[in-house]
């Protein structure tokens, strides 16, 4: 059973087009983000569901309501902001309890759940706190209780940790989804961080220039992308230019060197066509049945991992090696090969 | 030698820590070149400079309401005594309150729409706000008298529909810095994300506007409403023209023909300026230690 749904939905700002034909229908309790570069329209249909925005075409139904044309305040949807948007003239108590006041709902039943979302985001001792006493983390919690009050039929949270620092950013996106579990509140997500989606998200929407690129799985998303620019948007990909030699057995040749992908390839032999490959699925002076010779040309120390550039014949391929401390770094200059099984290679039609 | 060789020992180029007077407070560091006697007392004659050509003017009205020929303070008794200045005091008092409630009224939802819906209109709204700085006070006045004067908007024929008018003229008048507070204010409370954040809770325009927006335009909305209570209460030509029994022409006329009270009354206004600009900074400064 659909929860929330979008028909093919557009937008168009004068003669430019923000979101084109997006359709999608989330489950409920089901965590969705929005994923795309700025400007792919991601924002602007999290803000039509929030009924900030009115689409020029298509439809959005939300737990059978058609709420395509109903105002903002009518939507039943809880919002999280970039930049909190906290009421600096109510102490916190007073801004989650804001939509519940707003509803005309008993004093005793206010305070009773904003305690228990205080509770919930683990700030109780900060009822009578105003927002400028609050750090960025704790304020954005604030931001998602007052959301939460409502009892809203959906969450949404537009890049809700893009103005915090890394750590707060890393604790805060394990209480979203810990909160998210256990309220079992359907949410969409937007965000430009693909590290966020990911670790986040039951599915992903990937956008891009106002169009759906890929629906999926983050799993999914990621090892099996759709589209070209899935495949370079989501992760780091390495591409080689390479000349079809088999195509029904899928060999190429790139410098004057054979390798072999594990499909056939759509195009025809002598064909120029792109391989891609991800930075992990290479190694460095292994065993795997395609190599590459070629010369370490940078070494990046990453902590858990380690990056390694190696120039193949003009071409610069990135090798990711797990850290480990008996691990002998390679030196910059020094000739090596890049291997890969035939399964890690995806040529795009 | 490489920094840090020798444990305790000088830095190189750098001499030891005791070189550098750390931890030592009656070392001195070293001076620049010594400045001239000169050089050393322009920055002070500026000071006092300035200073005389604000407080000279002050001392001199301050003696002049004290040498009234019936005593010292006979200036300021008969002044305070005087029949027809409490009433037009009143009156300048009440044209205050009621221009500050036309300017909040006109400005705020303008400026608050603007911000919201209209951003591309700003420059248009603050370029019609500046205009009472580019039309003269008398220009205004005789414009206003002109189409105010007739039907279908006959509006001069008694004292207080004049009044009204000439309080809709000091709304105008005030809308440059009103507008310039309010647009501030909105400026610095991210309006766009305040209103759909209450929208999305359920919140209507009137519970946003007064429970989200005008709380956190306070310090705004009074620095705006304080300047346009000085003006009024200054404001001479308008009040003249139209036949305004306020503060400013009675002002004017005590000044033709009683010097000595003039001077009291002058501080009396200078004093009441000060007031105003005296709350606008403590509320501002209050408001600044909260945020």
């Amino acid at each position: 059973m659909t929860y929330l749904t979008l028909e093919g939905v557009r937008k168009a700002f004068g003669d430019s087009v923000a979101v084109e034909d997006f359709s999608l229908a989330v489950e409920p309790g089901e965590f969705v983000s929005f994923l795309g570069p700025s400007g792919c329209g991601k924002t602007t249909t999290l803000r039509m569901v929030a009924g900030f925005e009115q689409p020029t075409a298509g439809r959005i139904t939300l737990a059978g309501e058609d709420i395509t044309n109903s105002r903002p305040a009518k939507r039943d949807v809880g919002m999280v902001f970039q930049s909190y948007a906290l009421f600096p003239n109510m102490n916190v108590a007073d801004n989650i309890g804001f939509g519940l006041k707003v509803k005309d709902t008993p004093k005793t039943e206010i305070s009773g759940r904003v305690g228990e979302l205080l509770e919930l985001i683990g700030l109780p001792e900060k009822a009578k706190a105003y927002p400028y006493e609050l750090s960025g983390g704790q304020q954005q919690r604030v931001a998602l209780a007052r959301a939460l009050a409502i009892r809203p039929k959906v969450l949404l949270l537009d890049e809700p940790l893009s103005a915090l620092d890394a750590k707060i950013r890393d604790e805060l996106r394990n209480e979203i989804r810990r909160i998210q579990r256990q309220l079992q509140i359907t949410t969409i997500y937007v965000t430009h961080d693909q590290e966020e989606a990911l670790a986040l998200s039951d599915r992903v929407v990937v956008m891009s220039r106002g169009v759906i690129e890929q629906v999926g799985s983050p799993f999914d998303i990621y090892n099996y992308p759709a589209t070209h620019f899935v495949a370079s948007f989501v992760g780091r990909l390495n591409r080689i230019p390479a000349v079809v030699v088999d195509a029904a057995g899928g060999v190429v040749e790139t410098g004057g060197r054979q390798f072999r992908t594990n499909t056939a390839i759509s195009q025809s032999v002598g064909t120029t066509v792109e391989v891609l490959l991800r930075p992990e699925e290479l190694e460095l002076d292994g065993t795997e049945e395609n190599q590459l010779a070629g010369t370490v040309e940078n070494v990046s120390f990453l902590g858990s991992i380690v990056r390694v550039v190696v120039d193949v014949g003009g071409t610069a391929l990135t090798v990711d090696i797990f850290n480990e401390r008996l691990l002998h770094l390679p030196q910059i200059g020094q000739p090596t090969s890049v291997g890969f099984p035939p399964h890690a290679c995806w040529i795009p039609a | 030698m490489s920094i840090g060789a020798t444990p305790g020992g000088p830095i190189a180029g750098y001499g030891t820590v005791e070189g550098l007077g750390i931890g030592k407070p009656g070392k001195e560091p070293p001076a620049g070149p010594p400045r001239s006697r000169l050089g050393r007392l322009w920055p002070w004659s500026i000071v006092i400079i300035g200073s005389l050509y604000f407080v000279a003017p002050l001392v001199g009205t301050v003696r002049m309401s004290l040498r009234h020929s019936k005593g010292a303070g006979a200036a300021w008794t008969l002044i305070l005594g005087n029949e027809n200045m409490w009433p037009a005091f009143l009156q300048s008092i009440v044209n205050g309150l009621a221009t500050i409630v036309v300017s909040l009224v006109v400005i705020v939802p303008t400026a608050y729409w603007v911000t919201l819906k209209l951003p591309k209109l700003r420059p248009i709204i603050e370029f019609i706000t500046l205009l009472p700085f580019v039309i003269p006070g008398v220009v205004l006045v005789f414009a206003l008298i002109r189409l105010y004067s007739a039907p279908p908007l006959l509006l001069t024929r008694t004292y207080e529909s004049t009044r009204l008018v000439m309080i809709c003229a000091y709304a105008a008048l005030s809308f440059p810095y009103m507008y310039r507070a309010v647009d501030n204010g909105l400026r610095a409370i991210n309006v766009r994300s305040l209103t759909e954040a209450a929208q999305s809770l359920g919140a209507g325009w009137p519970t946003i506007l007064i429970r989200v927006i005008f709380p956190n335009l306070r310090v705004a909305l009074i620095s705006g409403a304080l300047l346009t209570f000085a003006i009024v209460l200054g404001e001479l030509t308008i009040a003249l023209y139209m036949a305004q029994k306020t503060l400013a022409p009675f002002m004017a006329d005590i000044v033709r023909n009683k010097p000595f009270e003039a001077a009291a009354l002058t501080l009396i206004m200078f004093a009441l300026t000060w007031l105003s600009l005296g709350m606008i900074s403590f509320v501002t400064n209050r408001a600044g230690r909260k945020r």
